[in-house]
């Protein structure tokens, strides 16, 4: 019961730049029936472009202490520069805050039972800490050891003090007490990435300028035509689940998104 | 007190690929067959369809489809001197759990062991003598051979429509494919992936110094497909989100596009999810099994089912770990070197090679799960190892995935791991790059097992299973030399910047490597150094089978999958025209 391929929605998913190169490349029919589109229902896709027009963000788990020191960091992380907007305006503090409320947050896959030793590098994680509590305690320690050196909390300090204490930590040379230093700046590192280049649908990723910065083209196309065009640039619009949820990018009879080609730079 | 349901005639412990395949050969036989999956329902329509299936997040980094740890883990040291301790994420591999076990999300790669493989210790004995062998090395022969294994790994490749071309047709060498391969019967039923343009840099430069690349087969379907049971296949479309991932337009050969269907329209097999086993349950005697527990939990109590016969086919740590906690056989005490449950675990090493074009852009983010070139000059005895010091070795090749930007972002060694070099480094590399790896056998050793975690319980109250592990000096050579052929393939390619990475001095759990884990209930011919006989059958309870890669006596330097189906064809087999025709041991 396969259904017949369409040629003409097949060139769509790469867009009229590319369709003189796919005639030659493009393949023989292939086909596949198309799954139901459980959300393209009309009236589910109002409720949600209104949704994600009102859609709010305000800190839920970040003190505005916290907040300050979180976005202090992202800032440095990923900096905004010719290149692009960085952490701060990619929103990784907010989604930063949103996580630590959630699953990953409160460790809820991890296996956290006692007894707890510290154990060898080889064997990984074994600290009794949620992400959560890692963060909170974290922030609190890094702004002592800012108020001891500068007098002043994280956030008041000049970019090259950050990116001073930023180091320490990286390198565990600034003492948190308790909290070993690497535990707290790895995962603030890992969790900024994570929300520069996840879906935007988790509150960070603003713009999708994660996404702009590498190229990537988020929900994936139909790349069947055009993966062996070695070399060729690939130069579209990046498309996120809101985007497609919301009704905002065109998707093809199977569900993958129409790639807008970008004006080349 | 648990419930005692109606007998059946089979049950099977886990649903994914083993579970699956059995499933599907015992119903058709006529047998009542019990599937008993401690995790959820899923299939590709809804729960992998576009767009919510290509969140990188959700999947490829908190893991979704794959073992809730907070429920069960496993404990690891490096040796017996370490105090373990549990894995408390998961990394280095990714245990498989709901419908399609590990199924669901694997690559495809798909390959078939060498035939020196099943016979690793007498073709190094005649060939190297033991000399080459570490001391404490557990090497040993399969009890089984290549060539009786043939028929089905061909049924597995027709059931998944495995894409590639023949190295070997009946022993006539055949231009395109892997000229080391065994000889096959007959070509495979689709035709090659397609080539990118790393994989063709990958090609020309290991061609220009002699060596024999091919395009990697792959159950990521070329055209569609009807396989022997009429089940059909999409073709892939390379969108990237494959590794990790359910696939979308079942475009990937998983157990529940396959071989779950075909069971299910028997109207002979019972698929029950959210029920976790705890334990075979044997008779007084232990000779044989008659039931197993199990917990709902949905409701969080606990049955009994009873059957003639249990096949355990929940991968390779619960495999073993049921079996220690059933008294299945005799625990293996590496203190002693006796017993045979948990012994001769094995893995796989990667050594590899990242290698970055200021001048050529590869369009990474396209992909499919099994999308590579290979070459296997340097695998298995396909090279002499005579001035070596090592046995076996690795697979190499370059596989396009779909690079996906959180977990993949490689930048030239010496950049910062953050800030504006940060940025710039992945702004030019992210697609400006691949990485070559050499896909390494691994030894079993007197000291590398698994048994039961002294201390550490999961949340059914049970032991945790324990790991102790590290790489051995066989594998720390292979890397070495493995290293010196990358750094050639590298040099031939002219990037504008690499690194070549041999295996760290210690195995650590942390990073992810591979879900290659192997051995604990290998099998032999001999009982006091196997757990289960040529058939997977215990040796002790006749009326157990134990299904896996658990099988495994050490590991082969290629992905597991496409020799996990064809000995669960050939157990199936065994069960249907041995087995119950004469219920009992099949190898006195
Ligand atoms: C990310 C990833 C990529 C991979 N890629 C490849 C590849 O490209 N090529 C290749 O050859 N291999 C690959 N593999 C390995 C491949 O997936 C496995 O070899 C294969 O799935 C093993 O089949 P199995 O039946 O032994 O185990 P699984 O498929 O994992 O199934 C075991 C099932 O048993 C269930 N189970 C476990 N314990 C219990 C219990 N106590 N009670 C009830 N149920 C239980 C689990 O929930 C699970 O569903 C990959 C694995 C992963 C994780």
């Amino acid at each position: 019961m396969a259904v017949k391929f369409d040629r003409r929605s097949f060139l769509k998913v790469v867009g009229g730049a590319s369709l003189g190169a796919l005639v030659g490349g493009g393949g023989k029919a292939q086909g596949y029936p198309p799954p139901p589109m459980t959300h393209q229902h009309p009236q589910a896709q109002q409720v949600l472009q209104r949704a994600l027009a009102a859609h709010p963000q305000g800190y839920t788990f970040f003190n505005s202490a916290e907040a300050a020191f979180m976005e202090a960091v992202v800032a440095r992380l990923i900096p905004s520069d010719a290149l692009g907007p960085g952490g701060l305006e990619a929103g990784c503090a907010y989604f930063i805050d949103q996580q630590l409320n959630s699953m990953y947050g409160h460790g809820g896959r991890w296996y956290m039972q006692g007894p707890w030793e510290p154990g060898q590098p080889e064997q990984g994680y074994q600290l009794p800490l949620k992400p959560r509590e890692i963060y909170r305690l974290g922030i609190a320690a890094t702004n002592r050891y800012c108020a001891r050196t500068y007098s002043r909390t994280f956030d008041r300090l000049s970019a090259q003090q950050k990116d001073t204490v930023l180091k320490g930590l990286e390198e565990g040379s600034v003492e948190l007490g308790d909290l070993p230093a690497r535990t707290f700046f790895n995962m603030m590192l890992s969790d900024t990435m994570k929300g520069y280049f996840a879906d935007p649908a988790y509150g960070g990723n603003r713009g999708k300028v994660g996404w702009r910065l590498v190229g990537f083209p988020g929900v994936a196309a139909a790349y069947v035509g055009f993966i062996e065009q070695w070399g060729k640039p690939y130069e579209v619009d990046p498309v996120s689940i809101p985007d497609l949820l919301g009704g905002q990018a065109q998707v093809d009879e199977h569900g993958h998104p129409i790639h807008r080609p970008v004006a080349r730079r | 007190m648990a419930t005692e349901l109606k007998p059946a005639d089979v049950v099977l412990v886990g649903v994914g690929w083993t579970g699956g395949i059995l499933a599907k050969e015992l119903a058709q036989a006529g047998l009542k067959v019990v599937g008993l999956e401690r995790g959820e329902p899923r299939d590709t329509n809804p729960d992998f369809q576009p767009p919510r299936i290509h969140d990188e997040l959700r999947y490829a980094v908190y893991h979704e489809l794959m073992q809730d740890l907070s429920r069960e883990t496993i404990s690891f040291r490096n040796n017996l001197q370490q105090r373990a301790l549990p894995m408390r994420q998961q990394g280095s591999f990714l245990l498989g759990e709901g419908v399609g076990g590990s199924g669901v999300h694997w690559n495809g790669v798909t390959w078939r062991f060498l035939p020196w493989d099943f016979r690793a210790l007498s073709a190094t004995l005649e060939r190297y003598g033991r000399g080459i062998l570490p001391e404490d090395a557990t090497v040993q022969d399969w009890g089984v051979t290549y060539e009786e294994l043939e028929p089905y790994y061909d049924r597995f490749e027709y059931t998944c429509g495995i894409g590639g071309k023949a190295g070997n047709l009946k022993g006539q060498v055949q231009p395109g494919g892997n000229p080391f391969e065994g000889p096959r019967s007959r070509e495979y039923p689709n035709p090659p992936m397609k080539v990118t343009r790393a994989m063709e840099l990958f090609r020309r430069a290991t061609a220009g110094l002699g060596f024999h690349p091919f395009v990697q087969p792959s159950a990521n379907m070329t055209r569609p497909y009807t396989n022997p049971d009429g089940v059909q296949l999409n073709p892939c479309v390379y969108c990237g989100f494959c590794e990790r991932f359910g696939c979308e337009v079942a475009a990937k050969s998983s157990p529940q596009v396959t071989v779950l269907p075909v069971a299910a329209k028997t109207g002979n097999f019972e698929l029950r999810t959210h029920c976790n086993v705890v334990r075979v349950n044997l008779s007084p005697d232990k000779k044989r099994a008659v039931s197993v527990t199990y917990v709902d939990l949905r409701t969080g109590l606990e049955y009994v089912q009873p059957a003639e016969l249990i096949c355990l086919t929940s991968y390779v740590f619960n495999n073993v770990k049921l079996m220690l906690l059933s008294g299945i056989g005799q625990p293996y005490d590496p203190v002693k070197n006796e017993g045979v449950v948990g012994r001769n675990y094995a893995y796989q090493g990667f050594t590899n090679a990242g290698v970055f074009f200021d001048d050529k852009i590869m369009n990474s983010f396209m992909g499919a799960g099994a999308l590579g070139m290979s070459i296997d000059d340097f695998n298995g005895d396909n090279f002499d190892h005579s001035s070596l010091g090592f046995i076996g070795g690795a697979n190499i090749a370059v596989y396009q995935t779909g690079a996906r930007p959180i977990l993949s972002r490689p930048v030239p060694p010496g950049t910062p791991r953050w800030g504006p070099q940060w940025k710039q480094a992945t702004a030019r590399y992210y697609n400006r790059f691949f990485n070559i790896g050499a896909q390494g056998g691994v030894l079993s050793y007197r000291g590398h097992y698994l048994d039961l975690d002294p201390t550490y319980k999961d949340a059914y109250g049970l032991p945790l299973l324990r790991l102790t592990f590290d790489w051995g000096p066989n594998e720390i050579k292979a890397s070495q030399y493995l290293a010196g052929v990358l750094r050639r393939i590298v040099e031939a390619l002219k990037p504008s910047k690499s690194n070549v990475s041999p295996l760290p001095e210690r195995y650590g759990i942390v990073t992810y490597q591979s879900t290659h884990n192997t051995g604990g209930a290998v099998m032999g011919a001999d009982p006091k150094t196997s757990a289960v006989n040529r058939y997977l059958q215990s040796w002790d309870v006749p009326n157990v089978f134990v299904v896996g890669a658990s099988a495994f006596p050490q590991n082969a330097g290629y992905n597991p999958t496409g020799t996990v189906g064809a000995l669960a064809y050939w157990a199936a087999d065994a069960i249907k025209n041995r087995y119950l025709k004469n219920p009992g041991p099949l190898v006195s």
